[in-house]
């Protein structure tokens, strides 16, 4: 990968926004009774404009939960404050990278949330079999790109 | 009432995503580099996340019902099956090879990225190609109903 940008181990910040990112999850259960699997939401909204085969029908809140996903950089920065943040640059690559990641989170009825944090929440052993091999294929991508094919 | 806590919902969602550094995708590709720049901040990611749920969840099931009408709707399926596996080794390989998943994607689509820019329709085709990908033959389970 021709990115390779040191990062600092941020503790705090990150278990504090981790706990932020379970509220949400149990706002998604406690109000509406779903999970809150951001590939699924995304689908369910996604079928209200393109036809898709198993798309949830509650579309009302899914279309304004991701208006309020993409509304949270917005407001930090009208705070003042930075996003600090280095994208792939590799154009091809991301085009390929957003491909996979949308099969495969389709395919796999899950992503990083509905999986990785609302499927272990409620001990699925699905979940967790589908969490450990996207962990595990990334790791493996990540190994391959930067220390045989790019070291 | 729903659309305004939809939209709430999604916001701390992508507060703690901003919060957490997930949205930046450098970070997510050192969590994944084991053996170069390893940075573990994302395991704290998912403690957080997945604890915080699990007891909210409890208690949000205490009620009996979703507080916005409806009824819980929870995958039953128990299945450790094809396209379970399959989707997330894909979904791995793509998150290794862009730092993306599908929230952080989406979370930083204002910021304007070009790289974000090319990544998030690609993951909108994608999300329809699976989808349909799901009933080919090779993936649909076998002696569900069709």
């Amino acid at each position: 990968m021709e990115m390779q940008i040191e990062t600092a181990f941020t503790l705090w910040a990150s278990l504090a926004g981790g706990v932020l990112i379970g509220l949400s999850a149990v706002m998604v259960m406690a109000l509406f009774g779903r999970i809150a699997g951001i590939a699924g939401i995304t689908q369910g909204a996604l079928g209200g404009v393109i036809p898709m085969s198993g798309a949830a029908r509650d579309r009302d809140w899914r279309w304004t939960f991701l208006l309020g996903l993409l509304a949270a950089p917005v407001l930090v920065l009208m705070a003042g404050s930075q996003v600090a943040q280095s994208v792939p640059t590799n154009l091809p690559a991301m085009v390929l990278a957003g491909l996979l990641v949308g099969i495969g989170t389709a395919l796999g009825s899950g992503c990083t949330s509905g999986h990785g944090v609302c499927g272990l929440a409620r001990l699925s052993r699905r979940s967790l079999a589908a969490t450990l091999t996207f962990m595990a294929a990334g790791f493996l991508t990540v190994f391959l790109l930067r220390h045989v094919v790019g070291g | 009432m729903r659309m305004m806590w939809g939209f709430l919902s999604g916001l701390v969602f992508g507060l703690g995503l901003i919060l957490s550094g997930m949205a930046d995708p450098a970070k997510v590709l050192n969590f994944l580099d084991l053996a170069g720049s390893w940075d573990p901040s994302l395991a704290f990611v998912m403690g957080g996340a997945s604890v915080t749920a699990f007891i909210g969840y409890r208690l949000a099931w205490r009620r009996g019902a979703p507080v916005l009408g409806g009824e819980f709707d929870i995958p039953q399926s128990r299945r450790i099956d094809r396209p379970l596996l399959t989707g997330a080794a894909l979904f791995g390989i793509g998150w290794g090879i862009g730092g993306f998943c599908p929230g952080p994607a989406l979370t930083a689509l204002p910021l304007l990225a070009p790289g974000t820019l090319v990544f998030v329709p690609a993951m909108l085709a994608g999300l329809w190609l699976g989808a349909q990908l799901k009933r080919a033959p090779i993936f649909a389970a076998r002696g569900a109903a069709t």
